[in-house]
């Protein structure tokens, strides 16, 4: 590494390769010696992996402050070159690369510290204690993967990230490969880590193909000469294909409609995990993609309009579902699902300044509310361990086995928990306020921002505002649901009386991301100089007008978010939810609310429409096609009785007829001719002095004669 | 003078004697003798053709093959006494242990 640019110019661009490698080396040290370090020391060495990485990436933020934003590019590594294609490994340092390396690895350190505390009680829950140490080193190699993927300054680099971080995801979805979400043994995790890795393949596959016909049309994969390329000589079919198939790649990764199945699954992984890459950052790889391509989306507006209605339609898709749902995490999946459907809508609307602030703002608020829910959750397990063990004993995990089945994840079984969980409780109240839109916390300013960016753009985006606005409306309904649902009320259980507070390890950290939750708004401001995520940005995609503050949009979206916070509390906070009673709102909303609970039936339909055919198609190729057809058929019929056929002909007339007749055939003649010269041998020396005689006048009768 | 056509009879008919000796006796030692005339044969034709030239180079040689002959005699005899003592005999057509 050299260190001495940074000593004669103050800038770090030389250190942007330790990103990756500082949470390699944590991953690494976990993984040889952490099996004789203690939980504390295995946790600090993660975490200090990662909070190096933030130092590192303020350094880097600060460095390219220094310099005006110029794009710094930082060779590292060549890896092919053949022909024309030259793809090297290279780090680019530019402002937007720099704001996903701050949210990553900021956001991610915080978790790191949280899953201290969290895993330190999960292992011993699942009684399990060795799989402290696994979690923290897929945790550092997510970071890094995550780095790859942001830091890249190719398709190809891009995509080497964009698959890691698939595959930490699918690691750690299936974390407790051998439970199920109850803590029950069963496969329905590993389904669930499985079910995540297919639906990502699907939309990696869309990537892949954007990537091939890149290389196709422009013959290169590094962004800068790409975007040159193709603004240069704009082929709309081309780059309209690029662009959809990228979309494809998007829909999967930030789970978008119709791919975001695998999202409320992948809640089966701990909530630290759910947390960190299932809300604030490996989900809005998507985001960053479509804002990283901005120079294509912003040559064809038909593309841009699919992935801002793709993205307006998921956020409010996604808003019903999280209305009809028990599980606090699966609330929070399918939130995170419908805000990464805001993100999506402003990145397709060009409004990539409002998507990149969602997608900060967003990654504070939803780590805090999966943490806090982790944190309710562990308060309703210690509940219950409580209860089934009497005092004193939490740590005797032994007698863990033949309780029955309780669900610490289920709204139902909560209820007034403010009185036990009272630090969780405020913060989780930070977390929903700021999701809800409810001024001025942060995520009333960037989900602002991105409505008054679909209004201004009504015209050539039409319909991405109301749905918008409707799903923001929902949003509020369903994040007051669940706090009159969790907080207030009576306690639906006897666990929910006996539910304790997180340890300062898990609460300091929350307290950090509820700060940045409420402040992060700062970020971003609707009034004439304070637009820094704006100006900063614009360093990398061009001149980006600041949008003033508009009371109508702020006004309307407030009203609906106070106006659905309000119908959460008649519904819910008024007459509160009783022990076994169904949702009021099952009995307005009759089928539609039926719909909701079960998703819209989405997961049934994609069993119906693709699995099951799947399923048939593969029997069939296995059965038919490839045991009966190929093997019994083709390879026990065709194949054997045709080798066969050619061995015997090999064998009998070639081998023996011909070759082995040749040979015998010899030996015969051999052994015939022998029998006649041994004659000449006879012994009697006179008859071989007559040979030399009769020999010599031959030769001198030749001689003499010839 | 005795005109060099008759030594060059001589020679022949000395040879063939020679010849048909070790064809046709079974004796070694007689063989052996026959062998000694036939070389013999050869000297008196070497030494009539150097008189008639004027040369001394055949009478050169016939001391030659007179020296190689005194001593394949000493061999030879050496091979018939080592043969008789072992078979009694030294008849030729007795010594056919390498016959095939």
């Amino acid at each position: 590494m050299n260190f001495s640019e940074a000593a004669n110019t103050g800038l770090f661009f030389q250190l942007a390769p330790l990103l990756v490698f500082l949470p390699l080396t944590g991953m690494l040290i976990n993984m040889i010696f952490g099996g004789k370090m203690s939980e504390k020391a295995v946790g600090t060495v993660a975490s200090l992996a990662s909070g190096s990485a933030f130092v590192v990436s303020v350094l880097l933020a600060y460095s390219l402050n220094a310099v005006h934003g110029e794009l710094h590019t930082i060779p590292f590594a060549e890896w092919i070159h053949i022909g024309t294609l030259q793809l090297d490994w290279t780090f680019r340092v530019d402002s937007l690369s720099t704001v996903m390396m701050l949210v990553v690895s900021g956001v991610g350190t915080l978790i790191h510290i949280y899953a201290i505390g969290y895993m330190h009680e999960d292992v011993r829950f699942k009684d399990d204690i060795k799989r402290f140490r696994r979690f923290f080193v897929f945790l550092n190699l997510f970071i890094a993967m995550m780095m790859i993927l942001v830091s890249g300054d190719s398709y190809l680099m891009l995509f080497v990230g964009w698959e890691g971080v698939g595959l930490c995801s699918f690691l750690l979805i299936g974390f407790w490969y051998d439970f199920d979400t109850l803590g029950q043994k069963s496969t329905a995790n590993a389904e669930a880590g499985k079910k995540a890795f297919i639906a990502n393949r699907v939309g990696d596959f869309g990537f892949l193909l954007a990537i091939f016909t890149t290389f196709w049309h422009f013959g290169s994969l590094q962004f800068d000469s790409v975007f040159e390329a193709a603004t240069a000589h704009p082929d709309p079919v081309v780059i309209s294909a690029i662009t959809l198939f990228m979309l494809i790649g998007v829909t999967g990764k930030s789970a978008q409609v119709p791919l975001y199945i695998w999202l409320p699954d992948a809640m089966a992984g701990p909530t630290p995990v759910s947390a960190l890459i299932h809300a604030a950052t490996m989900v809005t790889a998507g985001v960053y993609l479509v804002v990283r391509s901005a120079p294509l989306y912003s040559l064809v507006h038909s593309a841009s309009y699919i992935v801002a209605m793709i993205g307006a339609v998921t956020a409010l898709f996604a808003a019903t579902i999280a209305v009809g749902q028990y599980d606090i995490k699966k609330v929070l999946a399918y939130s995170t699902i419908s805000q990464l459907g805001f993100m999506v809508a402003a990145v397709g609307m060009g409004a990539y300044v409002a998507g990149i602030f969602h997608l900060a703002t967003h990654a504070f608020f939803k780590a805090l509310l999966f943490l806090s829910a982790g944190s309710i959750i562990l308060g309703m397990e210690r509940g219950h361990h409580h209860l089934a063990h009497g005092h004193g004993d939490h740590d005797d995990a032994d007698a863990h086995h033949d309780e029955e089945v309780f669900d610490p994840g289920d709204m139902r079984n909560m209820g007034n928990l403010r009185k036990q969980m009272p630090i969780t409780f405020w913060l989780y109240m930070a977390g929903t306020l700021a999701l809800a839109g409810i001024f001025p916390f942060a995520g009333f300013w960037s989900k602002d921002e991105i409505l008054l960016d679909a209004k201004l753009h009504a015209e050539h985006f039409p319909g991405v505002y109301w749905l918008l606005s409707l799903a923001a409306f929902m949003t509020a309904f369903y994040m007051g649901r669940q706090i009159w649902m969790v907080f207030f009320g009576k306690e639906r259980t006897e666990v929910a009386k006996h539910a304790e507070e997180s340890p300062p390890v898990m609460t300091v950290p929350l307290m950090v991301l509820a700060v940045l939750a409420v402040f992060g708004g700062a970020l971003n401001l609707p009034f004439d100089g304070f637009h820094n995520l704006g100006h900063w940005l614009e360093y990398t995609i061009g001149h980006v007008e600041g949008l003033p503050l508009d009371l109508g949009v702020a006004g309307i979206s407030t009203v609906l978010a106070l106006l659905a916070i309000f119908f959460s509390w008649l519904l819910y906070g008024k007459n509160p939810l009783k022990e076994g009673q169904p949702d009021p709102l099952k009995k307005p909303l009759g089928f539609l609310f039926t719909g909701m609970e079960n998703k819209w039936f989405v997961d049934e339909g994609y069993k119906a429409l693709v699995i099951t055919p799947f399923e048939k198609l593969a029997k069939f190729l296995s059965i038919d096609l490839d045991w009966n057809f190929w093997h019994d058929w083709f390879h026990d019929s065709v194949l054997y009785a045709g080798f066969k056929w050619l061995a015997k002909f090999l064998s009998e007339p070639v081998d023996m007829g011909i070759i082995n007749a040749i040979a015998d055939k010899l030996a015969e003649w051999t052994q015939r001719s022998s029998e006649s010269l041994r004659r000449m041998q006879n012994g009697f020396v006179r008859s071989y002095a007559l040979s030399v005689l009769l020999g010599v006048v031959t030769i001198l009768g030749y001689l003499l004669f010839k | 003078m005795v005109p060099v056509n008759y030594y060059i009879a001589l020679s022949a008919i000395l040879f063939i004697i020679g010849a048909m000796g070790v064809l046709v006796r079974r004796n070694a030692l007689i063989i052996f003798m026959s062998v000694e005339l036939m070389l013999n044969a050869a000297n008196v034709a070497l030494v009539a053709f150097s008189s008639a030239n004027n040369s001394l180079d055949g009478q050169i040689f016939v001391f030659f093959i007179m020296t190689v002959a005194a001593a394949e005699v000493a061999v030879g005899l050496a091979l018939i006494v080592a043969i008789f003592r072992s078979k009694n005999s030294i008849n030729v057509d007795e010594i056919n242990m390498l016959k095939g």
